[in-house]
């Protein structure tokens, strides 16, 4: 996480702060934070604490140490669940992420026509709740009255199996790609438009073309706000639910309560009772992500300083 | 709403006008191929709110009777919305209301604690600053459905599941807010004029409500209008919180009346898939308008966020 606070040394090194002002920087600053103990660190303890205990049959709730994390390792349905949503990630992030790019790039090219129109039109699905997205893409796949179903019935091609289970996977990167494209491609293009002019009116002194320039300025210029989206994209993708959670109800052979972790965990805890195996997935789906989100971060530092 | 929000600050506004002109007034530049593929993929993503808006006109049996993408016959826009509002008791006005609820408690709520926090931590220092911000920028990476079913077992021992606070307090707490707002101080609110309101005797917290958040205007209503998203989009909590069904946000109950039309299919509630589909386009219009007629801020204020590290 380090790569993401200089802002502090940067306050530390601000000099000539009054003492008598001190006491009220914790006054601003505790109202969040007593929330944030009871909201975030609590659970998460309480999730850490529950997942050491078993609930059985006779002799009711017990210590078990990390007995239940040892089971969770031999669990086929855990590891499956969290292989899916990592293969999701390396397929759908890039891909999203990458038309995230060329969309910001576009429109900070000033080329376009309508440009506005088009940034405020891309970036609308985000204000979709992911319900609506998943029931709409749903039925749009659907076999019934889907249109895409419709329009092969009508041209005699075989009716594409949107919600088979080769193509679900797929179908659903679609869901989340479009929802998200347009949130990523603002915040790219948000950080494009803080690159100064003068840069770019330099790099054409010098001769560079229009590719030149987005490669050698705009490119590095963006990033910390790709790392961003990355951790972003991160954090998302691997607590995947909403999605598969609503197809689920369209095609339940397909997707079963334990094809994302997180769903599993869901399941587990709301539909089997078992609390505190639940609190033990949830927990190690955390730790998955914090460790992921540390690879990204730490493969993005490496290439910083070659 | 709009006293909160004076202009932006100075140091952003000020290269940002003589930009777009600058990029503005070349219509020579201008790429028609590459307008014409930026409309293709426009169309990707407005093609399924096309049909969803088309879908609201149709009966049950339209839906399935008529082509997807176009209008069907009958056109019966007003009779769908009628019946969304009339079904089951009209509970689907019921879930608007929960909805707004809890976005605009919720999201008020963070704007403020995040501006607060945000310019505690970069215009003062105190013993262990340091320490609790990186606690909390850490927490960015913290999955909320993972802390969701502890968070549930807790609530569910202080009384506190199945109550609009259940869906409130876990929303207060937003870590990339504080991130951003306390960038958003750093950046907007100059050192000088906190000193010269202290020399004029203001106290601390006056300066805070009638200076510094004024200042930070384009940040809080960026961290506002995300939170309002993402409480008013928030499925998960809600579906674990909530079993009373007066209580629903709208994203649950939608998914609860699409679960009905699946079950039932085309024949007994068949009527309940026409309402699922109007719902869905009633639910999101309030968040696109939203969203259209506030956009410069949340442009200014995710600028912030994206580009300092």
């Amino acid at each position: 996480m380090t790569v993401t606070t200089p802002s502090t040394a940067e306050g530390r090194s601000r000099p000539g702060r009054p003492r008598r002002h001190r006491s009220a920087g914790p006054l601003f600053v505790a109202p969040f934070l007593v929330l944030f103990v009871l909201l975030f660190l609590a659970p998460l303890g309480y999730a850490a604490y529950l997942s050491l205990f078993q609930t059985r049959l006779i002799g009711g709730t017990v210590f078990v140490g990390l007995d239940n994390y040892v089971q969770a390792f031999g669990d086929s349905q855990f590891l499956h669940g969290v292989g899916r949503v990592a293969l999701f990630f390396v397929v759908q992030v890039p891909v999203m992420l990458l038309l995230a790019l060329l969309f910001a790039l576009a429109l900070d090219s000033g080329l376009l026509r309508l440009s506005r129109v088009i940034r405020l039109g891309i970036f609308v699905p985000y204000a979709v709740p992911s319900v609506v997205a998943a029931l709409m893409w749903g039925y749009l796949y659907g076999p019934d009255f889907g249109p895409f179903a419709q329009l092969s019935r009508n041209l005699d091609l075989p009716v594409p199996a949107f919600l088979s289970e080769g193509w679900m996977l797929g179908s659903l990167a679609n869901i989340v790609t479009w929802e998200f494209v347009g949130y990523n491609m603002i915040i790219l293009y948000a950080a494009l438009r803080t690159v100064p002019q003068e840069l770019y009116e330099a790099a054409a002194m010098d001769g560079a073309g229009a590719w030149r320039i987005a490669w050698s300025v705009k490119l590095p210029a963006l990033r910390p706000a790709l790392l961003l989206t990355l951790l972003f994209s991160v954090i998302g993708s691997f607590q995947l639910f909403n999605e598969p959670n609503l197809l689920m109800k369209i095609a339940p052979d397909v997707i079963s309560s334990s094809y994302t972790a997180n769903l599993y965990a869901y399941s587990l805890a709301f539909t089997g009772q078992q609390v505190n195996y639940a609190a033990t997935v949830s927990f190690l789906l955390g730790l998955v992500i914090v460790i992921a989100s540390y690879g990204v971060l730490l493969t993005a530092n490496r290439r910083r300083t070659p | 709403m709009t006293t909160t929000m004076p202009a932006p600050p100075v140091t952003r506004t000020a290269k940002k006008p003589a930009r777009l002109t600058h990029r503005g007034k070349n219509p020579a530049r201008r790429s028609t191929p590459l307008t014409i593929a930026m409309l293709a993929a426009l169309a990707y993503f407005l093609l399924p709110l096309f049909w969803l808006l088309v879908a609201s006109t149709k009966s049950t049996q339209d839906l399935f009777n008529s082509f997807g993408l176009w209008f069907s016959d009958a056109p019966q826009l007003l009779t769908n919305i009628k019946e969304t509002f009339t079904q089951d008791d009209g509970v689907f006005a019921r879930w608007l209301l929960n909805t707004a609820l809890y976005a605009g408690v919720s999201a008020v709520g963070a704007a403020l604690l995040a501006a607060a926090a945000g310019y505690g931590f970069a215009k003062f220092r105190f013993r262990g600053d340091g320490a609790a911000f990186n606690l909390v920028l850490g927490a960015v990476m913290v999955p909320t459905t993972a802390l969701a079913i502890p968070t549930y077992l807790l609530f569910a021992q202080a009384g506190l599941a199945n109550t609009p606070w259940a869906i409130i307090l876990p929303s207060l707490v937003n870590p990339f807010g504080l991130y951003l707002m306390r960038v958003y101080a750093a950046d907007s609110v100059p050192d000088s004029i906190l000193e010269a309101a202290r020399i004029d005797g203001a106290g601390e917290a006056r300066i805070f409500f009638r200076i510094a958040l004024r200042l930070m205007a384009p940040g809080v209503v960026t961290v506002l209008l995300f939170t309002l998203v993402a409480t008013w989009n928030n499925y998960f909590l809600p579906l674990i919180m909530l079993n009373d069904p007066d209580l629903y946000p709208i994203t649950v109950g939608l998914a609860s009346w699409a679960a009905q039309a699946q079950n039932g299919g085309a024949g007994a509630s068949s009527d309940m898939l026409a309402l699922v589909v109007t719902g869905s386009l009633i639910s999101i219009v309030p968040l696109v308008v939203a969203f259209l007629m506030l956009q410069r801020y949340w442009q200014s204020g995710l600028a912030a966020g994206g580009v300092k590290q």
